[in-house]
């Protein structure tokens, strides 16, 4: 559910008219795994994605619909940035630039690093000193996706609770959890808290509903949901 | 609204400072509405020489500006109550609960307001046993109601329970020499037909502020029309005030806290002077200023909403993080003044924080809102 209630915005393949000098607008090409790692791309913000002439780097720009006009700046710097990444030929490299300007790049279908312009790749570390496979990866980000759906299903249903609420009515989009900072000592409870106890805390007064055992799939979903809406945030336990 | 306390708080306080004001202060809580005002004036001096830097009752706040401009002069004021999303559980529920608190908030205004807007969602998920219950609750309001429409009363039968219970969707009105124009701002393109989605689901999609799978909100063609003919006759001099459950600009595009066509609708309204816009939706504190046209949101007394991470107008004074352990923070109702010059003061009535104002005379020099205090 999750995953297709935010496809409508996401993966837009249109090119800056800033840009459109050096990179060709990529259309209905389908027939790459790049440009399905770019629609797997959910993570709840409207976003724009402008690619190379090589079809083999793209950069996602969050908080820019897909048909909207990018300001002159933005689309300077989108320039540049594929101008930069063309210096690593033989990769596939997908860079996203959050809404508050983080560059992070997945090569080759890798996870996300954070990047520099100008500077190194990143790097991945992998055991055995051996890539992991797409095949692998696939697997991965599937079983992961299974789980967060899972909660994100479940933390926008009112089947937690048995009063009609759901955690999603205080937090659309998983907001307001600030999921990063737990441990924490929480004032109202006057103690050292996790996360998982918050949550309880929410399904046991707002929503009314039985707590949950800390190992129980639910709540291991509902925390992969919650932790999945802050990716890349550093973690800053204690943090009020 | 903690009348009562309000009353004695402030009655201790300029007793101890004043004793001559007890008798003032009575004949305060005693008097129509003309000699209301009249009264307010002599008792906003006397407050502002007692130092009562934050008096605790909403009431009283624009009192006490009355004297400081010209721009707070009250010709008269409405109550709102807005964003109820109730469920048909009874009256344990703590949105019922919720609603009767904001009901009796409203009752104990004295003098009465000249009638109550009803911001829209009062339903949860349009439900006819949830507008039926809704309707119930809102008749024991004393002031009349003006009633306006939200999504979540909407999308399970298109508003025909919701129209058989309260009338047409939109509808204009004068009042005091102020024209009030309601709007059906919540018209979504149809997204249900091609997919065979029940009403049920088509309902739970728009219910879901996340929910991508939705359209974005609009007043829609036909609508604009119905409001620029209606508007055609009116002087350019007249105050417009517009109710709207959503905003009537473009805050943020993913929680729909936005107006598709928002641009169309604000040009249809730049041609008068002063025109101010009362919305619901947001469940925050909301201000916002776009050349003639001010913006104000409403409070809900269900469930507040954290502010956007991007698109909050900066005119906003900004309200605190409700505390989750807190069943009514963030949460409550207000009243709106509406001044002679065709301006409002929005007063916001949170139930467990000081009452927070927003006057025009700040939007008007441009001031920006601040906060959250943290």
């Amino acid at each position: 559910m999750s995953l297709s209630r935010t496809s409508g915005w996401i993966g837009g393949v249109v090119a800056a008219s800033a840009v459109a000098l050096f990179f060709a607008l990529g259309g209905a090409r389908q027939d790459r795994s790049l440009p399905q790692m770019v629609a797997g791309e959910h993570d709840g913000w409207a976003s724009r994605t402008v690619w190379a002439c090589d079809r083999r780097k793209a950069v996602v720009v969050q908080g820019v619909r897909p048909n909207e006009k990018m300001s002159p700046a933005k689309a300077q710097q989108v320039a540049s940035l594929l101008m930069d990444l063309m210096r690593f030929c033989d990769e596939e490299v997908v860079a996203r630039v959050s809404v508050n300007e983080q560059i992070t790049l997945s090569v080759n279908g890798l996870p996300y690093r954070q990047y520099i312009p100008g500077g190194e790749l990143p790097i991945q570390l992998v055991h055995s000193a051996k890539d992991h496979g797409r095949r692998e990866q696939a697997i991965w980000k599937a079983e992961l996706d299974k789980l967060v759906g899972e909660g994100d299903r479940l933390f926008h249903s009112d089947e937690i609770g048995s009063n009609g609420i759901a955690c999603a009515m205080c937090h659309p989009d998983g907001s307001n959890n600030h999921p990063e900072t737990y441990p924490k000592f929480q004032t109202q409870l006057k103690k050292v808290a996790l996360l998982r106890e918050m949550v309880n805390w929410c399904i046991e007064n707002p929503m009314e509903g039985p707590p949950l055992a800390h190992d129980d799939p639910r709540m291991m979903a509902l925390e992969a949901y919650i932790l999945s809406t802050r990716a890349g945030v550093p973690l800053e336990i204690g943090k009020h | 609204m903690g009348i009562n306390l309000t009353q004695k708080e402030l009655e201790r306080e300029l007793r101890e400072r004043s004793p001559a004001s007890e008798s003032l202060i009575r004949s305060l809580y005693n008097c129509d509405r003309r000699h209301f005002l009249k009264v307010s004036l002599k008792f906003a001096g006397m407050a502002a020489a007692a130092s009562v830097i934050q008096p605790h009752g909403f009431q009283l706040i624009n009192v006490a500006h009355a004297a400081t401009s010209p721009d707070d002069d009250v010709a008269f004021r409405f109550a709102y109550i807005s964003d109820t999303h109730l469920y048909a559980r009874g009256m344990t529920h703590r949105f019922a609960k919720a609603v009767l608190k904001a009901v009796e908030d409203v009752n104990a205004l004295d003098p009465q307001p000249d009638f109550v807007l009803f911001g829209g969602d009062l339903a949860q998920l349009g439900r006819p046993d949830e507008l039926d219950f809704g309707h119930q609750l809102l008749k024991e309001l004393r002031a009349p109601v003006r009633m306006m429409v939200g999504e979540h009363d909407w999308y399970l039968d298109m508003g025909e329970k919701w129209r058989e219970l309260f009338g047409p969707d939109r509808y204009s009105f004068d009042h005091e020499g102020i024209h009030f124009a309601t709007l059906n701002s919540v018209i979504e393109k149809d997204f249900w037909t091609e997919k065979g989605l029940t009403p049920e689901e088509r309902m739970g999609i728009v219910a879901g502020l996340d929910d991508g799978r939705q359209s974005r909100f609009e007043v829609g063609e036909e609508q604009r029309d119905w409001l620029s003919r209606d508007l055609d006759g009116v002087d350019r001099k007249t105050p417009i005030v517009v109710f709207s459950h959503s905003p009537l600009y473009k805050y943020f595009y993913n929680w729909n806290f936005w107006t598709d066509d928002a641009e169309e609708v604000q040009e249809i309204l730049f041609r008068f002077e002063n025109v101010t816009v009362v919305h619901g939706h947001t469940h925050q504190l909301l201000t916002n200023r776009i050349k003639n046209i001010s913006f104000h949101g409403m409070l809900s007394t269900a469930w507040p909403w954290p502010y956007a991470p991007s698109g909050l107008p900066e005119v906003t004074l900004q309200m605190d993080r409700a505390d989750p352990f807190d069943e009514l923070d963030a949460l409550g109702d207000g009243t709106v003044d509406v001044l002679n010059n065709g301006q409002v003061n929005k007063h916001y009535n949170l139930w467990s924080r000081n009452p927070r104002t927003v006057r025009y005379a700040d939007l008007k020099a441009g001031i920006k809102g601040g906060g959250p205090s943290y």
